[in-house]
Protein backbone atom coordinates (compact mmCIF):
# COMPACT_ATOMS: atom_id res chain seq x y z
CA UNK A 1 0.00 0.00 0.00
CA UNK A 2 2.83 2.46 0.75
CA UNK A 3 4.75 1.42 -2.33
CA UNK A 4 1.25 2.34 -3.97
CA UNK A 5 1.63 5.92 -3.53
CA UNK A 6 5.14 6.47 -4.64
CA UNK A 7 4.75 6.66 -8.34
CA UNK A 8 2.04 9.41 -7.66
CA UNK A 9 4.67 11.16 -5.69
CA UNK A 10 7.17 10.88 -8.28
CA UNK A 11 4.73 12.23 -11.09
CA UNK A 12 3.60 15.16 -9.14
CA UNK A 13 7.42 16.20 -8.79
CA UNK A 14 7.68 16.03 -12.32
CA UNK A 15 4.80 17.78 -13.23
CA UNK A 16 5.21 20.42 -11.19
CA UNK A 17 8.63 21.34 -12.15
CA UNK A 18 7.49 20.93 -15.51
CA UNK A 19 4.80 23.41 -14.28
CA UNK A 20 7.56 26.16 -13.84
CA UNK A 21 6.93 25.78 -9.90
CA UNK A 22 10.24 26.41 -7.67
CA UNK A 23 11.71 23.33 -6.26
CA UNK A 24 11.83 24.59 -2.81
CA UNK A 25 7.98 25.17 -3.13
CA UNK A 26 6.95 22.06 -4.76
CA UNK A 27 8.50 20.29 -2.16
CA UNK A 28 6.61 22.45 0.41
CA UNK A 29 3.49 21.76 -0.64
CA UNK A 30 3.98 18.39 -0.24
CA UNK A 31 4.54 18.90 3.15
CA UNK A 32 1.80 21.39 3.55
CA UNK A 33 -1.25 20.39 1.49
CA UNK A 34 -0.04 16.74 1.48
CA UNK A 35 -3.33 15.86 -0.81
CA UNK A 36 -2.30 14.19 -3.98
CA UNK A 37 -5.00 14.73 -6.47
CA UNK A 38 -5.28 18.81 -4.94
CA UNK A 39 -1.54 18.99 -5.58
CA UNK A 40 -1.53 17.75 -9.47
CA UNK A 41 -4.08 20.46 -9.86
CA UNK A 42 -2.47 23.18 -7.74
CA UNK A 43 0.88 22.80 -9.46
CA UNK A 44 -1.14 22.83 -13.14
CA UNK A 45 -2.89 26.38 -11.90
CA UNK A 46 0.43 27.51 -10.49
CA UNK A 47 1.91 26.43 -14.06
CA UNK A 48 -0.81 28.52 -15.74
CA UNK A 49 -0.70 31.99 -13.50
CA UNK A 50 -3.98 31.22 -11.90
CA UNK A 51 -4.52 34.08 -9.60
CA UNK A 52 -4.23 32.75 -5.64
CA UNK A 53 -7.99 33.28 -4.89
CA UNK A 54 -8.67 30.57 -7.75
CA UNK A 55 -6.04 28.11 -6.25
CA UNK A 56 -7.03 28.09 -2.92
CA UNK A 57 -10.92 27.82 -4.39
CA UNK A 58 -9.99 25.05 -6.17
CA UNK A 59 -7.88 23.16 -3.49
CA UNK A 60 -11.04 23.48 -1.32
CA UNK A 61 -13.40 21.65 -3.50
CA UNK A 62 -11.34 19.21 -4.55
CA UNK A 63 -10.18 17.99 -1.16
CA UNK A 64 -13.68 18.39 0.23
CA UNK A 65 -14.52 14.59 0.40
CA UNK A 66 -12.38 14.58 2.95
CA UNK A 67 -14.69 16.08 5.20
CA UNK A 68 -16.68 12.78 4.56
CA UNK A 69 -13.49 10.47 5.81
CA UNK A 70 -13.71 12.40 8.42
CA UNK A 71 -17.36 12.15 9.28
CA UNK A 72 -16.62 8.41 8.85
CA UNK A 73 -13.63 8.12 11.37
CA UNK A 74 -14.89 10.71 14.00
CA UNK A 75 -16.92 8.09 15.98
CA UNK A 76 -13.82 5.66 16.24
CA UNK A 77 -11.35 9.08 17.13
CA UNK A 78 -14.01 10.61 19.83
CA UNK A 79 -11.95 10.04 23.01
CA UNK A 80 -8.58 10.51 21.88
CA UNK A 81 -6.86 14.01 22.79
CA UNK A 82 -6.95 16.98 20.68
CA UNK A 83 -3.44 16.63 19.69
CA UNK A 84 -3.71 13.17 18.79
CA UNK A 85 -6.94 14.16 16.51
CA UNK A 86 -4.95 16.99 14.74
CA UNK A 87 -2.12 14.85 13.93
CA UNK A 88 -4.24 12.23 12.48
CA UNK A 89 -6.71 14.59 10.08
CA UNK A 90 -3.34 15.91 8.49
CA UNK A 91 -2.36 12.58 7.40
CA UNK A 92 -5.87 11.67 6.44
CA UNK A 93 -5.42 10.90 3.30
CA UNK A 94 -7.41 9.25 0.49
CA UNK A 95 -5.09 6.49 0.84
CA UNK A 96 -4.90 6.62 4.46
CA UNK A 97 -8.36 6.32 4.88
CA UNK A 98 -9.01 3.38 2.86
CA UNK A 99 -6.29 1.81 4.96
CA UNK A 100 -7.41 2.68 7.88
CA UNK A 101 -11.40 2.88 8.10
CA UNK A 102 -11.00 -1.04 7.30
CA UNK A 103 -8.76 -2.15 9.82
CA UNK A 104 -11.28 0.04 12.55
CA UNK A 105 -14.42 -1.76 11.08
CA UNK A 106 -12.12 -5.46 10.98
CA UNK A 107 -10.80 -5.01 14.24
CA UNK A 108 -14.03 -3.31 16.59
CA UNK A 109 -12.79 -4.68 20.15
CA UNK A 110 -8.95 -4.23 20.05
CA UNK A 111 -7.96 -1.33 21.81
CA UNK A 112 -5.07 1.47 20.53
CA UNK A 113 -6.34 0.98 16.82
CA UNK A 114 -5.06 5.43 16.61
CA UNK A 115 -1.21 3.52 16.90
CA UNK A 116 -2.08 2.01 13.47
CA UNK A 117 -3.81 4.90 12.07
CA UNK A 118 -0.29 6.79 13.48
CA UNK A 119 1.78 4.08 11.28
CA UNK A 120 -0.27 3.62 8.52
CA UNK A 121 -0.55 7.60 7.85
CA UNK A 122 3.51 7.99 8.76
CA UNK A 123 4.41 5.47 6.50
CA UNK A 124 2.42 7.08 3.25
CA UNK A 125 3.87 10.41 4.33
CA UNK A 126 7.39 9.58 4.44
CA UNK A 127 6.41 7.93 0.93
CA UNK A 128 5.32 10.96 -0.54
CA UNK A 129 7.79 13.14 0.34
CA UNK A 130 10.66 10.87 -0.28
CA UNK A 131 8.77 10.37 -3.81
CA UNK A 132 8.21 13.72 -4.24
CA UNK A 133 12.18 14.24 -3.97
CA UNK A 134 12.67 12.00 -6.42
CA UNK A 135 10.38 13.78 -9.17
CA UNK A 136 11.68 17.04 -7.90
CA UNK A 137 15.13 15.13 -9.23
CA UNK A 138 13.86 13.73 -12.39
CA UNK A 139 12.51 16.93 -13.14
CA UNK A 140 12.36 17.65 -16.82
CA UNK A 141 14.17 14.35 -17.59
CA UNK A 142 11.39 12.95 -17.58
CA UNK A 143 9.58 12.79 -21.51
CA UNK A 144 6.20 14.08 -21.84
CA UNK A 145 5.52 11.64 -24.27
CA UNK A 146 4.95 9.31 -21.23
CA UNK A 147 1.75 10.78 -20.86
CA UNK A 148 2.16 10.68 -16.57
CA UNK A 149 -0.27 13.52 -16.09
CA UNK A 150 -2.76 11.35 -17.10
CA UNK A 151 -2.42 8.98 -14.19
CA UNK A 152 -4.56 11.91 -12.34
CA UNK A 153 -7.54 11.03 -14.26
CA UNK A 154 -7.39 7.69 -13.98
CA UNK A 155 -7.08 7.78 -9.99
CA UNK A 156 -10.53 9.65 -10.14
CA UNK A 157 -12.13 7.17 -12.18
CA UNK A 158 -11.01 4.69 -9.96
CA UNK A 159 -11.91 6.52 -7.01
CA UNK A 160 -15.63 7.76 -8.52
CA UNK A 161 -16.85 4.52 -10.16
CA UNK A 162 -17.27 3.20 -6.62
CA UNK A 163 -19.22 5.39 -5.08
CA UNK A 164 -21.58 5.87 -7.74
CA UNK A 165 -24.99 3.82 -6.35
CA UNK A 166 -28.04 5.54 -6.94
CA UNK A 167 -29.63 7.48 -9.94
CA UNK A 168 -29.07 10.76 -7.76
CA UNK A 169 -25.41 10.16 -7.64
CA UNK A 170 -25.16 9.44 -11.80
CA UNK A 171 -27.24 12.80 -11.70
CA UNK A 172 -24.68 14.65 -9.74
CA UNK A 173 -21.37 12.73 -11.84
CA UNK A 174 -23.25 13.36 -15.31
CA UNK A 175 -23.81 17.25 -14.53
CA UNK A 176 -20.65 17.56 -12.94
CA UNK A 177 -18.71 16.38 -16.01
CA UNK A 178 -20.86 18.18 -18.65
CA UNK A 179 -20.84 21.06 -17.04
CA UNK A 180 -16.75 21.03 -16.39
CA UNK A 181 -16.64 19.89 -20.26
CA UNK A 182 -18.98 22.40 -21.16
CA UNK A 183 -17.36 25.66 -18.91
CA UNK A 184 -13.91 24.46 -19.81
CA UNK A 185 -12.86 27.84 -21.09
CA UNK A 186 -13.63 29.64 -18.51
CA UNK A 187 -10.12 31.03 -17.61
CA UNK A 188 -8.23 29.05 -14.69
CA UNK A 189 -10.71 26.37 -14.45
CA UNK A 190 -13.40 28.17 -12.55
CA UNK A 191 -15.00 25.67 -14.92
CA UNK A 192 -14.51 23.04 -12.42
CA UNK A 193 -16.03 25.12 -9.88
CA UNK A 194 -19.02 25.87 -11.55
CA UNK A 195 -19.71 21.93 -12.41
CA UNK A 196 -19.10 20.94 -8.79
CA UNK A 197 -22.06 23.00 -7.76
CA UNK A 198 -24.43 22.08 -10.68
CA UNK A 199 -23.31 18.39 -10.18
CA UNK A 200 -23.71 18.90 -6.42
CA UNK A 201 -27.29 20.69 -7.18
CA UNK A 202 -28.23 18.01 -9.77
CA UNK A 203 -27.60 15.21 -7.24
CA UNK A 204 -30.22 16.79 -4.10
CA UNK A 205 -32.77 17.48 -6.92
CA UNK A 206 -32.83 13.50 -8.18
CA UNK A 207 -32.57 12.78 -4.49
CA UNK A 208 -35.97 15.11 -3.50
CA UNK A 209 -37.55 13.67 -6.66
CA UNK A 210 -37.00 10.30 -5.44
CA UNK A 211 -37.99 10.52 -2.38
CA UNK B 1 -0.67 37.30 -3.20
CA UNK B 2 2.40 35.71 -2.13
CA UNK B 3 2.44 31.66 -3.99
CA UNK B 4 4.00 30.78 0.02
CA UNK B 5 0.83 32.73 1.45
CA UNK B 6 -1.66 30.60 -0.89
CA UNK B 7 -0.18 27.54 -0.38
CA UNK B 8 -0.23 27.96 3.22
CA UNK B 9 -3.74 28.94 3.19
CA UNK B 10 -5.00 26.06 0.75
CA UNK B 11 -3.10 23.77 3.06
CA UNK B 12 -4.72 25.47 6.27
CA UNK B 13 -8.38 25.04 4.28
CA UNK B 14 -7.52 21.20 3.80
CA UNK B 15 -6.28 20.40 7.55
CA UNK B 16 -9.52 22.06 8.42
CA UNK B 17 -11.51 19.86 6.06
CA UNK B 18 -9.86 16.85 7.50
CA UNK B 19 -10.36 17.90 11.18
CA UNK B 20 -13.84 19.18 10.69
CA UNK B 21 -16.21 15.93 12.17
CA UNK B 22 -13.43 14.81 14.14
CA UNK B 23 -13.33 17.79 16.20
CA UNK B 24 -14.19 21.13 15.01
CA UNK B 25 -17.87 19.86 14.31
CA UNK B 26 -18.12 16.96 16.29
CA UNK B 27 -20.95 18.24 18.42
CA UNK B 28 -22.55 20.22 15.64
CA UNK B 29 -25.87 18.37 14.04
CA UNK B 30 -25.48 18.85 10.60
CA UNK B 31 -29.01 19.07 8.80
CA UNK B 32 -30.00 16.73 6.16
CA UNK B 33 -29.78 18.85 3.38
CA UNK B 34 -26.07 19.83 4.02
CA UNK B 35 -25.23 16.33 4.82
CA UNK B 36 -26.83 14.80 1.67
CA UNK B 37 -25.07 17.97 -0.21
CA UNK B 38 -21.62 16.84 1.50
CA UNK B 39 -22.59 13.54 0.02
CA UNK B 40 -22.73 14.66 -3.66
CA UNK B 41 -19.37 16.10 -3.88
CA UNK B 42 -16.83 13.00 -4.93
CA UNK B 43 -19.19 12.03 -7.48
CA UNK B 44 -19.64 15.85 -8.85
CA UNK B 45 -16.24 17.22 -8.14
CA UNK B 46 -14.14 13.82 -9.35
CA UNK B 47 -15.87 13.55 -13.12
CA UNK B 48 -15.38 17.39 -13.32
CA UNK B 49 -11.97 16.92 -13.43
CA UNK B 50 -11.93 13.41 -15.54
CA UNK B 51 -14.55 14.30 -18.11
CA UNK B 52 -12.17 17.44 -19.51
CA UNK B 53 -9.43 14.91 -19.84
CA UNK B 54 -11.28 12.36 -21.99
CA UNK B 55 -13.10 14.45 -24.02
CA UNK B 56 -11.04 17.76 -24.58
CA UNK B 57 -8.02 18.01 -27.13
CA UNK B 58 -6.41 21.27 -26.63
CA UNK B 59 -9.98 22.71 -25.54
CA UNK B 60 -11.78 21.22 -28.13
CA UNK B 61 -13.87 18.26 -28.01
CA UNK B 62 -12.58 15.25 -29.38
CA UNK B 63 -15.22 12.55 -30.01
CA UNK B 64 -12.86 10.60 -32.68
CA UNK B 65 -11.22 6.79 -32.55
CA UNK B 66 -7.55 8.78 -32.62
CA UNK B 67 -8.43 10.31 -29.04
CA UNK B 68 -6.46 8.04 -27.25
CA UNK B 69 -7.10 9.04 -23.86
CA UNK B 70 -11.14 8.90 -24.11
CA UNK B 71 -10.40 5.08 -25.06
CA UNK B 72 -8.14 4.49 -22.38
CA UNK B 73 -10.13 6.08 -19.91
CA UNK B 74 -13.44 4.23 -20.90
CA UNK B 75 -11.52 0.78 -20.53
CA UNK B 76 -10.49 2.49 -17.02
CA UNK B 77 -14.33 2.83 -16.49
CA UNK B 78 -15.57 -0.55 -17.48
CA UNK B 79 -12.17 -2.18 -15.43
CA UNK B 80 -13.35 0.33 -12.14
CA UNK B 81 -16.74 -1.16 -12.14
CA UNK B 82 -15.89 -4.33 -11.89
CA UNK B 83 -12.71 -4.76 -9.58
CA UNK B 84 -13.42 -1.51 -7.93
CA UNK B 85 -9.89 -0.99 -7.17
CA UNK B 86 -7.21 1.56 -8.22
CA UNK B 87 -3.77 0.15 -8.84
CA UNK B 88 -5.31 -2.34 -11.63
CA UNK B 89 -7.31 0.43 -12.93
CA UNK B 90 -4.55 3.44 -13.15
CA UNK B 91 -1.95 0.32 -14.41
CA UNK B 92 -4.55 -0.97 -16.94
CA UNK B 93 -5.27 2.45 -18.30
CA UNK B 94 -1.85 3.21 -19.01
CA UNK B 95 -0.94 0.52 -20.41
CA UNK B 96 -3.98 1.10 -22.93
CA UNK B 97 -3.02 4.62 -23.67
CA UNK B 98 0.76 3.75 -24.14
CA UNK B 99 -0.10 1.28 -26.02
CA UNK B 100 -2.28 3.03 -28.58
CA UNK B 101 0.23 5.74 -28.41
CA UNK B 102 2.81 3.00 -29.66
CA UNK B 103 1.21 2.05 -32.69
CA UNK B 104 -0.47 5.05 -34.85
Amino acid sequence: MLIGAAPFGIIYGVLAIGAGVPIVLAQAISLIIFAGSAQFIAAQLIGAGASGLVIVLTTFIVNLRHALYSASLAPYLKELPRGWKWLLSYLLTDEAYAAVIAHYRNNAGVPNKHWYFLGAGLGLWGCWQASTAVGIFLGTEVPPQWSLDFTLALTFIALVVPVLKTRADLAAALVGGVVAVAAFGLPYRLGLILAAFCGISAGLMVWRLQK
Amino acid sequence: MSLWLVVAIAGSLTLLIRLSFISLLADWDMPPLARRALHFVPPAVLTAIVFPELLLRNGELAFSADNYRLIAGVVAIMLAWKVRRIMPTIAVGMAVLWLLQSFP
